[in-house]
């Protein structure tokens, strides 16, 4: 096995994701200058808001690393520049995701405050990457505004994916850039390509990605949240991650604007970002003028819009449909049992926080308003497993993905529909299309695999002295990317023990990777020659 | 350029390959065959839509509505035609290129205009072949003929021999020896110890080997005295032996039988009987190629030329290699997969050709930019001869006004001649280029990279000042 040619993309990635570490340094200068005299003095840009030379030793330190990582390997070793083969796209995505997790660690080891120890850190870097959401941290209120726009801005870059944007944005790639695309999207189908070109299919995700964030922060400031708050949620909601910047969550916002803005955005960002995009494609068609290279020109064949076929596709979508579905039925049992119980004095409190929960776990997002794992009943648990559907296949939510549940549904079904009719012909459909075979085989081959992780690390947890319930739902909230948790771990991690933790890391990655990423790592035949 | 090819066979697959490596193209394929759309999109950085070529779904499903370039090769000419048709009606693509093979549909020109069928250029495959293989016969001792300029100028390769006046001898004496005629030499392939070989750029002072491969440019009349001096001439061809009465074999055989003695073989007796009926001249012979007491008996020994054209290019070797032995002075062989072309070289048929390269040739001609009127690839794709035409002023071009030894041209890349108002100007130093002269390029590295310097050199920008 060659390694030159992962060893060159590790390092470009990590030189280029050293430059996340500057829009957190402009934010603490920004908040930093509000308490201090002088903006120019040495010592300022040193300290900022208390949190700028963390991020300038990160900056540092992770550059160097990529420079260090890139620099020997940049022509490619005794065989010259080699593309990356479809295994060696596993092994950097996988070598990325753990390398930047450590990398995201930096900041927050080296910062006066949080000033977390390593483990920890990277517990709190890898659950941002992987929107998971959990969190070690206490006192979010008091801590410096930058650390708390870098965990948001954490969530963002591993909402859509930080790969997708390394393949957009670095033309190196080549067509290696497609096998990276493949180790890092979610959903069963990866090889449906939006436009030709891998780095535009990549662009465009980005750009529909960035058209949602901003759409979302804009809705939260005119809810009633501040600037900051606003941009730093909306990271959090589009990604699907679960961080905020306050320690109640969600609940930290009484408006219930606010809070069905969250909802809007959740369920619009666990949808599949290709059908986002099918749309937004047919309103582009529409507009008077398009780009070209850089310029902007008169569009020459210009189609008028039809509001109907920009929805068309979401309608005539299985996964969509069975996507809001299983989030009505959810939010049906759930307000109604909590309206019956008597749990909140009102419909209208019932009927926000029931969807809002429901929304929230069901998509894997993991934001929280008061504490629904004391809600009575089945409520909580039921949520819990509500997470291991989760999101759309394409979308930035974690889960098995929903297109997956509506294969095994349909093929349960379609053994029914066998005993009654012992020779029909039936094939699996979705969106009226037959499935082939071997996607209904691989996602029978996932599901296996999902199962096994889990009930290792459930027992891996245990061993550590956690209680069953505690143990369940942290495996279930970290594979799921969805964050809280019951039990110890209802609001934050920070009471496990540090075997635990790593335990969970790694639940995250392999959820955020769909597991086959890493899992194909161990075995022999791929470090064979 | 958004490029829709709809087919992805052979042509399909290396226009997908060669279209895709420039970064500005997006390219995206349809075929039936799931499983072959998986093995390129493995390969290449291409979309790929399964489905019916000609379906109105397909087509939007594949871009078509952002198509600036329809390429229809499928192996149907039906299907070609309607998903030109499709196109335009849906999408009002501006370019749309099909592949049709049946000269019953390409030898009706009323057939194809928008009001019509609307495509805009005809790739037929079988008749660029037929018209390349007949070059060859008329120019005995030629590797490979091709046309600028509306054949005005042709472009010949050839195999040095001991008997050419110039062999052995510096490439400026040429000038001596053939004063009325102006010819250049646009490259030389030299044998290395391996057997592979080496291109090397022809200066003056360069000698001429036994074996070289020679590329000259010359305008059509002088060809032979040039070919005179690289190898002692043949006698023209009289006798020619064609093996495959498929559609070239055909073609082929009515294009020749005034001027030559031609016999054709052809295994399936129906067909040797309906092609024997539309033939007058030529003798047809329902038999297998490789039947030896028939060549025999047909006097193999005496033959100028044997063609091998049928479909399948192992026969095609197998047979055209048997002909060879028997006694055949020159064997041609239809054959596909350029690593065939390499091996049968070495062997004892004087020439392969390739279908695939010569179609794919054509195409791209058609879709490259700029103003390129004819690119022919040469030596299985190492190599490349393009006519493209110089616009503007000595403000806005590059290489307008410049004499040719200042123009800054890529590595491997030499401008081979003129032509001017219908004139062939052989490419001298210090000639200088006119607007709307057609320029001869010969490029020996065909490099991506390169291949775009080209264009855009002769390409007028408005910020060149």
């Amino acid at each position: 096995m060659n390694l030159s040619p992962v060893q060159r993309i590790l390092g470009a990635l990590l030189m280029a994701f050293s430059f996340f570490m500057l829009p957190p340094l402009c934010v603490s200068y920004l908040y930093g200058s509000a308490v201090t005299a002088d903006p120019w003095s040495l010592q300022f840009l040193m300290h900022g808001d208390g949190a700028a030379r963390a991020f300038i030793i990160a900056f540092a330190a992770i550059f160097l690393t990529g420079v260090i990582l890139w620099y020997p390997a940049r022509s490619g070793g005794r065989h010259g520049k080699q593309d990356l083969k479809i295994r060696d796209g596993f092994l950097v995505v996988s070598a990325f995701w753990l390398g930047l997790g450590t990398a995201g660690a930096v900041p927050l080891m080296v910062a006066e405050s949080p000033h977390m120890p390593l483990t920890d850190a990277v517990f709190e870097s890898i659950s941002g990457l992987t929107t998971t959401g959990a969190t070690v941290l206490t006192g979010l209120d008091d801590l410096p505004q930058s650390i708390l726009f870098y965990r948001q801005q954490l969530q963002w870059l591993g909402g859509m994916g930080i790969i997708v944007l390394a393949v957009a944005i670095l033309p190196m790639l080549g067509i290696g850039g497609m096998q990276l695309y493949r180790a890092e999207t979610p959903g069963p189908v990866k090889d449906s390509k939006l436009t030709p070109r891998i780095a535009k299919t990549a662009k465009a995700l980005w750009i529909i990605y960035l058209i949602i964030t901003i759409a979302c922060a804009l809705s939260y400031w005119l809810a009633g949240m501040g600037v900051f708050d606003a941009i730093s949620h909306s990271f959090s909601t589009v990604a699907i991650g679960g961080f905020s910047t306050r320690d109640a969550s969600m609940g930290h916002f009484e408006q219930p604007a606010i809070h069905y803005v969250a909802i809007v955005f959740m369920l619009i960002a666990g949808v599949n970002f290709s059908l986002h995009f099918i749309a937004w494609e047919r309103v582009r068609i529409s507009l008077p003028l398009e780009i070209r290279g850089w310029r902007l020109r008169v569009r020459t064949r210009r189609r008028p819009l039809v509001p109907s076929a920009v929805l068309a596709n979401y309608r005539t979508d299985s996964e969509f449909k069975a996507y809001l579905r299983i989030l009505f039925v959810l939010a049906v049992i759930t307000i109604g049992y909590l309206h019956f119980v008597g749990a909140f004095s009102d419909w209208s409190e019932s009927f926000r926080k029931g969807l809002f929960h429901v929304v929230s776990m069901g998509t894997t997002t993991g934001f929280t308003t008061g504490s629904p794992s004391a809600w009575p009943g089945a409520l909580p648990v039921m949520l819990i497993f509500a997470s291991f559907i989760g999101g759309c296949a394409g979308s930035t939510g974690g889960g098995m993905k929903v297109i997956r549940w509506v294969l095994i549904f349909k093929q349960g079904y379609r053994e029914l529909m066998r005993l009654l009719h012992p020779n029909a012909e039936i094939p699996v459909k979705l969106s009226g299309r037959a499935v082939p075979s071997r996607v209904v085989e691989a996602v029978w081959g996932f599901f296996a695999a999902y199962v096994v992780v889990f009930a290792i690390m459930l027992i891996a947890l245990m061993f550590t002295g956690l209680d069953q319930v505690t143990a369940f739902s942290a495996v279930a909230a970290s594979l799921n990317n969805l964050g809280p948790g019951l039990g110890e771990v209802a609001n934050n991690y920070a009471s496990i023990g540090p075997v635990a933790k790593w335990v969970c890391v790694l639940a995250m990655v392999m959820g955020r990777l769909e597991i086959f990423t890493l899992l194909v790592l161990i075995t022999g035949e791929f470090w064979r020659k | 350029m958004n490029i829709l090819i709809l087919g992805a066979g052979q042509v399909g697959s290396s226009a997908a390959y060669d279209l895709s490596r420039s970064e500005a193209n997006e390219v995206t394929v349809v075929d039936f065959d799931g499983d072959r759309l998986r093995e390129l999109q493995d390969r290449l950085d291409i979309r790929t839509v399964q489905g019916h070529a000609a379906h109105p779904q397909v087509l939007t499903q594949a871009g078509g509505g952002d198509a600036d370039i329809v390429i229809a090769l499928t192996d149907s000419d039906e299907v070609n035609m309607l998903a030109c048709q499709v196109a335009y009606t849906l999408f009002r693509t501006p370019t749309k290129i099909a592949r049709i093979r049946s000269i019953e549909y390409t030898s009706t020109t009323r057939l194809f205009s928008p009001k019509a069928i609307p495509v805009d250029d005809i790739i037929s495959p079988e008749q660029l072949v037929t018209e390349y293989i007949e070059q060859l016969i008329h120019y005995p001792g030629a590797l490979q003929v091709l046309n600028f300029a509306d054949g005005k100028v042709r472009l010949a390769g050839v195999v040095a021999h001991r008997g050419g006046l110039l062999v052995g001898q510096e490439l400026r004496q040429l000038r001596r020896h053939i004063p009325h005629t102006d010819a250049r030499v646009a490259a030389i392939y030299r044998r290395r110890a391996d057997g592979n070989r080496d291109s090397i750029l022809p200066e003056g002072d360069t000698v001429l080997r036994e074996n070289d491969i020679v590329f000259f440019i010359a305008a059509r009349k002088d060809i032979r005295v040039m070919m005179s001096e690289l190898r002692k001439l043949e006698h023209p061809i009289r006798r020619v032996i064609i093996a495959g009465g498929g559609n070239i074999g055909y073609q082929l055989a009515k294009r020749l039988e005034n001027t030559n003695q031609v016999k054709l073989l052809e295994r399936d007796k129906v067909r040797a009987r309906y092609i024997a009926e539309r033939l007058s001249k030529t003798i047809v012979l329902p038999a297998d190629a490789t039947d030896e007491e028939l060549l025999a008996e047909e006097n193999i020994e005496n033959t100028d030329v044997f063609c091998a054209v049928t479909n399948a290019e192992e026969a095609n070797i197998l047979s055209s290699l048997l002909a060879k032995r028997m006694g055949a002075k020159k064997v041609i062989a239809l054959v596909n997969r350029p690593s065939y072309t390499d091996i049968v070289e070495r062997q004892n048929i004087d020439i392969a050709v390739s279908p695939q390269q010569i179609t794919l040739g054509a195409l791209l001609t058609k879709v490259r930019r700029g103003d390129v009127v004819q690119v022919h690839s040469l030596r299985q794709g190492s190599a490349e001869a393009l006519e493209t035409i110089a616009h503007g002023t000595p403000e806005t071009s590059a290489v307008v006004g410049r004499a040719i030894e200042d123009i800054k041209l890529p590595p491997g890349a030499t401008i081979a001649a003129l032509v001017r108002d219908g004139d062939v100007i052989m490419a001298h130093h210090d000639e200088e280029i006119q607007p709307e002269d057609h320029v001869i390029v010969f490029l020996t590295e065909t490099d991506e990279k390169y291949i775009r310097a080209v264009e855009k050199l002769f390409q007028p920008s408005a910020t060149l000042l």
